[in-house]
């Protein structure tokens, strides 16, 4: 368990280099068919310590679901590394793969799908400690009632179908079962947003006493900004397959220096205009998010972007360290520099 | 399906100048707007009910609220509130065989409840028009936009096709549709999910609406588009000077866009005033909750405190508050009122347009003391 190669830190947990993952598809063109690829995830590196939490932020088509899925390796990536506690889990086959999906576990987002309705909740729950030969035959019941109770189900429920509990509780359900193999790292895909509010605090405390009472390490995707700052102590900002901007909380909602952050922080509806604090700028973004199949030249986001010049179009800008930025905030823009002020600070 | 139930009209008149024959203390508090003005909308005592095979399902219970022209109402609440439900019962979009709606709705003082579906044909799309949630679903895929703007236009004016043509792309210019003539002869898959949108939005005001009600119109859009959805509703409404009612589930969304909030659960309205009163003092414990669940961008990273447990079914609605088994201030209240009495609709502080569902006696306290130091 402890054993760690020497160019990985101590408590990195997971490091993912430069993945990508380019989806072909068909089209007709003219008189025959062209190859084209959607760029879903283009050159993405992260890292995780053990324990921590990174959220991953977006809108729709960043990006952010497909980088959980090939972490979990639910999707082969077409390249890059995916290194979890110093092996290369990127491109192993599955025979290979098991040890490691016992080690990375996946809550999804919807808790009606995600469900197999035809299995009791026993079932759904002791399928993963089958697999994996965790408990000794006889013992599965007592270990699915301690993981039920574990997440706040009632115990008793062991023979219920999932058609019987409402949405928090079976999103609760889809917790327990990735619980079951005692992961060090759960990828926990809008865990929350098909809940209603009172029930998504519910489920977020639960995930939050998870993590502080196993040590589990999140890797946290939503495009809520308002449940991400509450979650994640890590944030990296995705916009067409890219991340555009990383650092801890606070650098990226008390000071964020690519435009498309500040932009999306901005456009998040908040309360605190109610209370008398608006915000002192508002930024509001013209148009909608380009194809990822021809994504713009440069830096993708200058379609959008209200400090485009022509240096944009033609040079990518790199996910680097600012000179202005704080340690370990980086940001992919030629002209990044710090707004604050984006959002109403509630005294 | 059980056999359908006739409509009970008795206690829905229709002379409806002379508004209701019995109107209780609660009722006329519900038809008072928040601002005083002269409404547009008036929904008194509305209840909606759809017979099951499981029994009766009240979906909405003596709901009252009013809306004036170029003002916004919001309806907040979780699913299942009635909030959707309710609004389809304005636009009369219930399917009649299988729904008992009685109650009064007064669009501009003329009686909707009881209407015939060919009267409501008329005033449909004209002077009252609905924004979906899901454009995708909502606009037909073999159609035109084009197509389906100029229909909308023409059920309700006797023009040519040429005329309604040209108001369509006006229409499509207005909600900031770029290069208009392209875009009318497109087709709905051809669009974003936020052009769509404002497609739709188009459409719903092609004639010119006083009254738009507006059902989670962003609630399918990223968070950058829905910034310039409604900003455009907003730019719309003081440009058409229409009622809106937005119906959605997102706080945020509320505090950016309403003049007043009426927040639902279970069925019924437990706290009605202006957007201000509402969230900024709020006097009822769902309330609280709601407000104390949601992690907002601005908020320090404070453990959330979500309500417990899960809403009452619409089958068999407790006795008493609705809210009462979730309620963590049951305790406070004298003997067992909570579970056993309803508490009514009554204005916060004796008088006022704020009016708040609970038996608490020290709301105003309780929430300056216990609440709002903690919501920061």
């Amino acid at each position: 368990m402890s054993e760690t190669k020497n160019d990985t830190p101590r408590d990195t947990l997971l490091q993912v280099r430069d993945l990508k993952m380019h989806f072909p598809i068909k089209e007709a063109a003219g008189l025959g068919r062209t190859k084209k690829v959607v760029q879903a995830v283009d050159g993405v590196s992260f890292e995780l310590k053990a324990g921590a939490s990174l959220g991953l932020v977006g809108e729709s088509g960043c990006g952010k679901s497909t980088t959980g899925r090939m972490i979990t390796r639910l999707l082969t990536p077409t390249s890059g590394e995916i290194v979890f506690k110093g092996t290369d889990i990127a491109q192993l086959k599955e025979r290979e793969l098991r040890p490691f999906r016992r080690q990375l576990q996946i809550v999804f987002q919807d808790p009606y799908s995600s469900l197999n309705p035809r299995q009791t909740v026993s079932n759904i729950i002791s399928t993963p400690l089958r697999v994996h030969n965790l408990v000794k035959k006889g013992q599965e019941l007592a270990r699915v009632q301690e993981l039920l109770e574990r997440v706040g189900l009632n115990p008793e429920h062991h023979n219920r179908y999932p058609n019987e509990f409402s949405g928090g509780q079976r999103q609760r359900i889809g917790i327990a079962r990735a619980l079951a193999v005692e992961p060090e790292v759960i990828i926990a895909d809008e865990p929350v947003s098909a809940l209603d509010v009172s029930i998504q605090a519910q489920v977020m405390n639960l995930l939050e006493d998870l993590r502080k009472d196993l040590g589990i390490a999140f890797v946290f995707i939503a495009h809520d900004l308002g449940v991400v700052r509450h979650f994640c102590d890590e944030v990296a900002v995705m916009y067409l397959g890219k991340i555009v901007e990383q650092g801890s909380r606070d650098q990226i909602y008390n000071a964020p220096q690519h435009p498309y952050t500040q932009a999306l922080l901005s456009a998040a509806p908040d309360l605190g205009t109610i209370r008398g604090v608006p915000p002192k700028e508002r930024i509001r973004l013209v148009g909608d998010v380009p194809s990822p199949i021809d994504p713009p030249s440069g830096c993708r986001f200058r379609t959008r972007c209200w400090k485009a010049e022509d240096i944009c179009a033609t040079q990518e800008p790199l996910l680097e360290i600012k000179p202005q930025s704080t340690p370990g905030h980086t940001a992919a823009c030629h002209f990044a520099e710090p707004k604050v002020d984006l959002i109403a600070e509630t005294a | 399906m059980s056999t359908p139930a006739p409509e009970d009209k008795k206690d829905a008149p229709v002379d409806a100048k002379r508004g209701p024959s019995v109107a209780t203390r609660e009722r006329r508090q519900g038809s008072i707007n928040p601002s005083g003005e002269t409404p547009y909308l008036v929904v008194e005592d509305l209840a909606v009910k759809f017979p099951t095979a499981d029994g009766l399902v009240s979906a909405v219970n003596g709901l009252s609220y009013s809306v004036p022209l170029g003002r916004t109402l919001a309806i907040v609440g979780e699913s299942g509130s009635g909030k959707s439900v309710s609004s389809m019962a304005v636009m009369g979009l219930h399917d009649r065989k299988r729904t008992r709606i009685t109650g009064s709705i007064r669009l501009g003082g003329d009686e909707l409840v009881g209407l015939s579906e060919n009267d409501l044909m008329k005033i449909r799309g004209d002077a009252m028009s609905m924004v979906f949630q899901d454009p995708q679903s909502s606009l037909h895929p073999l159609y035109t936009i084009g197509n389906q703007l100029v229909e909308a236009y023409r059920v309700h004016h006797k023009v040519s096709k040429d005329v309604a043509k040209k108001r369509a792309l006006e229409m499509l210019d207005l909600v900031g549709i770029p290069n208009p003539p392209r875009r009318f002869s497109q087709y709905p898959h051809e669009f974003s999910g936020g052009m769509r949108q404002r497609a739709m939005i188009a459409m719903s005001l092609i004639n010119d609406p006083k009254l738009v009600i507006a059902d989670e119109p962003t609630t399918a859009l990223d968070v950058t588009v829905q910034a310039q959805i409604l900003d455009l509703l907003n730019n719309l409404q003081k440009e058409f000077g229409s009622a809106i009612v937005l119906i959605t589930h997102d706080l945020g969304v509320v505090a950016e866009m309403a003049d007043d909030v009426l927040v639902m659960y279970a069925g019924r309205c437990v706290e009605y005033g202006t957007a201000e009163d509402v969230l900024a003092n709020p006097r009822m414990p769902y309330t609280w909750g709601l407000l104390e669940s949601i992690p907002t961008v601005s908020a320090a990273n404070e453990r959330l405190r979500p309500i417990k447990g899960l809403p009452p079914s619409l089958l068999n609605l407790p006795e008493g508050c609705s809210f009462a088994a979730r309620c963590p201030y049951v305790d406070r209240v004298k003997g067992e009122l909570c579970t056993t009495q309803l508490p009514d609709l009554l204005p916060v502080d004796g008088a006022g347009a704020h009016t708040s569902r609970c038996h608490l006696h020290d709301k105003a306290s309780i929430y300056e003391t216990e609440i709002a130091p903690r919501l920061g």
